[in-house]
């Protein structure tokens, strides 16, 4: 079945069996790898994108699907080599550790700031609610989401847990 | 993980939806696909047609009918949740069902039709008393939320017809929908979870309808509940006693989340939080 899309705001067009899962399209047919597979069957949220700007779970939706839809995955949040605030806030925050689910967190996180510009904490563990992270605890990431929620607002962003600690040996 | 094939079908108007339906030897309607998709991916399910409705114009809105609010068959759980013109019970179970991502692309007909016993905004359409409506190839029919659910996914829904809009109907009173979900808090699908509605004259109960989910073969009226409560004052002492009656008359299944005996617990315990919720907005 023919498809026309946009991926990352580039237009794509496709011949694609109607079983073939959105993720398997991005990754295997566009070469998107960074939209990670794992656990299909709908848990992991590591295969979150933006589809019409919403999140979707790219492994719970058939490319056929998304004829006429706008998608936007990870590969598409830098600009010009700038990382978005999101990507950024991940990397100054340490708000990954082995990196497998962190472009669903990533594209989660950007759902949300999307919608709210000033999260809770609250909000934010709520709004990761549909990814898993098996390493991190979520503690770092919700730092990080908090760096990207105050540098999308323009504001400086709080600084980090370890520079607050008191050390003693 | 791919699912056998299958011939899809972008249906465009419900009546193209209804005749691809008619037409299939095994055919599937997909909304959201949140649920159809995970169970033909783990090939639980096999149609030969999928007649996607996500296409169809008209069908995504809730609006005031009047006597009803009505919830088209497109409306995503996230719109539910947010809605303003809909029931407590309803919103907030709308809010609970799976996560952000299956909230943007599920829809409540979607759940209702699919009827997962541990789902949440099936038991806050039967507390509620809504009104399914179904198109197939004989037309329109009304289906009242008493006679919906039939079995384990199992609805009175035919094979041919689509679930186009449920109605809710204005009733007056106050609603609460509360729930233990699997992951805690609530979050994931009902443990067990209950839905309420009641309506007080005078500080009499005079009508109430409680639902309960995750604790049986489907979601269930609690009629002793209802029986026990109406009448009294509402008390948190009414409230306790006719809790005790949650489970009278269904039939309690262990499942992987929890025993008989704390399933039946639970439900005990989910009514009278409802229960006492949705009092407390009277």
């Amino acid at each position: 079945m023919k498809i026309s899309l946009t991926i990352n705001g580039r237009e794509v067009s496709a011949d694609v069996e109607p079983r073939t899962l959105l993720v398997h399209f991005l990754r295997e047919d566009q070469g998107l790898t960074g939209t990670h597979i794992g656990c299909e069957t709908s848990y992991c949220g590591a295969c979150t994108v933006l589809v019409d700007g919403k999140t979707v779970k790219s492994c719970t939706m058939f490319a056929v699907q998304a004829d006429g839809a706008s998608i936007t995955t990870v590969e598409g949040l830098a600009d010009n080599g700038q990382l978005h605030p999101v990507q950024e806030g991940f990397w100054e925050r340490h708000g990954l550790q082995c990196g497998y689910c962190t472009p669903g967190m990533i594209m989660s996180a950007v759902g949300l700031l999307q919608e709210k510009q000033s999260p809770s904490e609250d909000e934010i563990r709520h709004a990761i609610e549909g990814n898993l992270c098996r390493c991190t605890g979520y503690h770092n990431i919700v730092r990080a989401i908090e760096y990207a929620a105050a540098k999308m607002r323009g504001e400086e962003p709080p600084p980090p847990d370890w520079e607050e600690e008191e050390v003693s040996v | 993980m791919y699912p056998r094939q299958f011939e899809y079908v972008a249906a465009t108007s419900l009546d193209e939806a209804v005749s691809a339906l008619a037409g299939a030897e095994f055919a599937k309607v997909m909304s959201g696909g949140m649920s159809l998709i995970p169970m033909m991916k783990l090939r639980l399910l096999s149609p030969d047609v999928v007649v996607d409705i996500g296409r169809i114009p008209g069908l995504d809105q809730i609006t005031d009918a009047g006597d009803y609010v009505s919830i088209g068959a497109l409306v995503r759980h996230a719109q539910t949740a947010s809605a303003q013109n809909l029931p407590r019970a309803l919103v907030d179970a709308a809010s609970w069902t799976g996560d952000v991502q299956v909230r943007n692309r599920g829809t409540t007909c979607g759940a209702v039709a699919h009827a997962d016993i541990a789902a949440d905004q099936p038991a806050a359409i039967l507390a509620l008393g809504a009104t399914m409506v179904a198109r197939g190839p004989n037309g329109t029919r009304e289906i009242p939320a008493d006679d919906f659910f039939v079995d384990t996914m199992t609805s009175a829904l035919q094979p041919d017809e689509i679930l186009t809009e449920i109605r809710i109907p204005k009733v007056g009173g106050a609603t609460a929908y509360d729930k233990l979900g699997r992951r805690g808090g609530h979050t994931d699908y009902a443990v067990a979870g209950a839905a309420a509605w009641v309506q007080k004259d005078n500080g009499t109960v005079t009508n109430c309808r409680v639902a309960l989910t995750g604790v049986g073969t489907k979601p269930t009226l609690a009629h002793g509940v209802a029986e026990a409560l109406i009448g009294t004052d509402g008390s948190e002492q009414a409230v306790k006693e006719a809790a005790e009656r949650a489970t009278e008359g269904v039939t309690v299944l262990e499942d992987l989340y929890g025993s008989e005996e704390y399933k039946a617990h639970l439900a005990k315990v989910y009514t009278r939080r409802a229960l006492t919720q949705a009092l407390a907005q009277l």
